[in-house]
């Protein structure tokens, strides 16, 4: 569905991605880990057309995308809830999802999806006309994937969605990821807590100062010795 | 009584001009300085339409009709200076330091300045008297303060237009595209919003609201001249900055206080320091409240 293929890209100017190639193909949840700084953050803005690539293609369903501006890519299908979840502070919850289904015109099924969304995450119903700036962390990390869910995404690409949250939160977090996969949905997670991210996915990449050194099924890199000892602290 | 009446219209075009810096400078974080030159283009637009369909002999038809004619034209033409203008001078300097599309609208505003100037010549140019007449003549005395319809006329119309733009930015799809926007422009791209568009819609709207002050001021002061726009821009700039720069009420605010204050500098002091209490209020709001009097906290980019 999504392939990276060799890309090269800067974050001002660092080069922060060396030649990556990765895929992620349809109903899949995949995985991208590695440390603070390799690159992770990089690789989900170059695929959304807000870093330049530099040099390498990326192409989405057979189709170059990777000299698409960021609201074209969006319609093309792919979305993401970002590091940091940059909540529209000044907007509230409603309005933060109908930013999210800015790209679509079908009023009725936007309604229906907020209910949707709703059902997911029922914290969002009591606060929906609460500014989106007082929510607490995992409600706006919630709200972020919600947001994103709904452009109605055909790839829907999560930044550290356990960033800062008590693991309470992550492991609900985490769950709606995982029924949100077994509805259909394909997912590329980019994930420091390596561990929730392997027990979740079916495969995944390891990053490592903007290059792809390991490339596995999920539970294969879980019992990789060098993984353990570089991102699960055994 | 009448002078706070008084500065209740001035006011209220400094309010509808200071909304075009707020605008933009929510979005793009930067100061258009040739928004007052806007402001100017389109008093002289509504003076050229209206002379124009005076020849044309229209003005025999309907007087009221003629000058809504040129309202909308000078809205028209000023919105599409405001999208030339930023497509032209800033959009290209869209990724560099903040500074320089700066000076690109102070060179803008020079050029706007000039090249009215040429078109129209150095003298004022008067607001055709006829049209003038219709609205100054009849006067009104509620309360035992002197108002002109042509006042209520700029009182009402700046309602409206508020009214008008606080609808688009609550209830809209763009509207709220313009506050994601001004609040993460990168967020606002990722959910798919194309943050070019907002921009050129920010200057076309305010543009316009420019324009519509514009005409009004001219017809309240009988002329226009190529320079007006320069001290009219000042102080809607400090208008904004007063009510809290990037914040839609702050600029309103801003406007009608800093109109009454004015008006009353005049009345209790002296006219002429006219521009000057202006500013005085300016610097003691912003010694108590950097941000403004509805400034926005500065931590707030969670």
């Amino acid at each position: 569905m999504l392939v990276l293929d060799n890309i090269h890209s800067a974050y001002g100017k660092i080069e922060a991605l060396k030649g990556i190639s990765l895929e992620v193909n349809e109903g899949e949840i995949v995985t991208l880990i590695g440390a603070n700084g390799a690159g992770k953050s990089t690789t989900l803005m170059t695929i959304c057309g807000v870093n330049r690539v530099k040099q390498g293609t990326i192409s989405f369903k057979g189709e170059r995308i990777d000299s698409l501006p960021p609201h074209v890519i969006v319609r093309k299908g792919i979305s993401q809830a970002p590091e940091g979840r940059r909540i529209f502070p000044r907007l509230t919850v409603i309005e933060n999802l109908e930013m999210g289904a800015f790209v679509r015109t079908d009023a009725e099924a936007i309604g229906k999806d907020i209910e949707y969304v709703f059902g997911l995450f029922p914290i969002l119903r009591e606060r929906r006309q609460q500014l989106g700036g007082t929510l607490s962390g995992g409600e706006q990390q919630m709200l972020a994937i919600a947001r994103a869910l709904m452009a109605r995404p055909k790839l829907l690409l999560l930044d550290e969605p356990s960033l800062g949250l008590a693991p309470i939160v992550v492991a609900k977090i985490f769950e709606a990821i995982k029924g949100l996969n077994r509805q259909g949905a394909t997912i590329f997670l980019v994930e420091q807590n390596a561990r929730m991210a392997l027990k979740l996915a079916h495969r995944g990449y390891v990053l490592e100062t903007g290059r792809i050194t390991m490339n596995d099924t999920a539970a294969a890199l879980l019992n990789s010795r060098r993984v353990q000892e570089a991102y699960l602290g055994a | 009584m009448q002078s706070l009446f008084n500065g209740l219209v001035q006011g209220a075009v400094y309010a509808l001009i200071a909304l075009g810096y707020t605008m933009v400078y929510g979005i793009l974080r930067m100061i258009n300085f040739a928004h007052g030159e806007v402001y100017m283009i389109g008093a002289y637009l509504s003076v050229v339409t209206l002379s124009l369909l005076t020849a044309l002999g229209f003005a025999a038809v309907s007087v009221p009709l003629c000058l809504l004619v040129s309202l909308a034209v000078a809205m028209v033409f000023c919105a599409a200076h405001g999208f030339t203008v930023e497509r032209a001078a800033y959009k290209p300097l869209r990724q560099s330091h903040l500074l320089v599309p700066l000076i690109s609208a102070v060179g803008m505003s020079t050029f706007l300045q000039n090249y009215v100037m040429l078109a129209q010549g150095k003298a004022p140019r008067d607001f055709p008297h006829e049209f003038r007449e219709l609205l100054v003549s009849r006067t009104f005395e509620p309360f035992g303060v002197r108002v002109n319809l042509l006042e209520l006329v700029i009182l009402g119309g700046t309602l409206l237009m508020l009214v008008l733009l606080h609808l688009f930015v609550t209830r809209t799809n763009m509207g709220k595209a313009m506050r994601a926007t001004s609040q993460d422009m990168k967020m606002a791209s990722l959910a798919g919003i194309n943050v070019d568009r907002v921009i050129s819609v920010t200057f076309v709207i305010g543009s316009a609201l420019a324009a519509a002050a514009g005409v009004m001021v001219c017809m309240y002061e009988k002329n226009t001249c190529f320079d007006r726009g320069y001290l009219a821009g000042l102080k809607a700039f400090t208008a904004a900055v007063l009510g809290g720069i990037g914040n839609l009420p702050g600029a309103v605010v801003g406007g009608l206080l800093l109109g009454i204050v004015e008006s009353l500098g005049i009345w209790l002091l002296s006219p002429d320091y006219k521009d000057v209490y202006a500013f005085i209020v300016l610097i003691l709001v912003l010694l108590v409240r950097p941000t403004g009097l509805l400034g926005e906290q500065v931590a707030d980019k969670s």
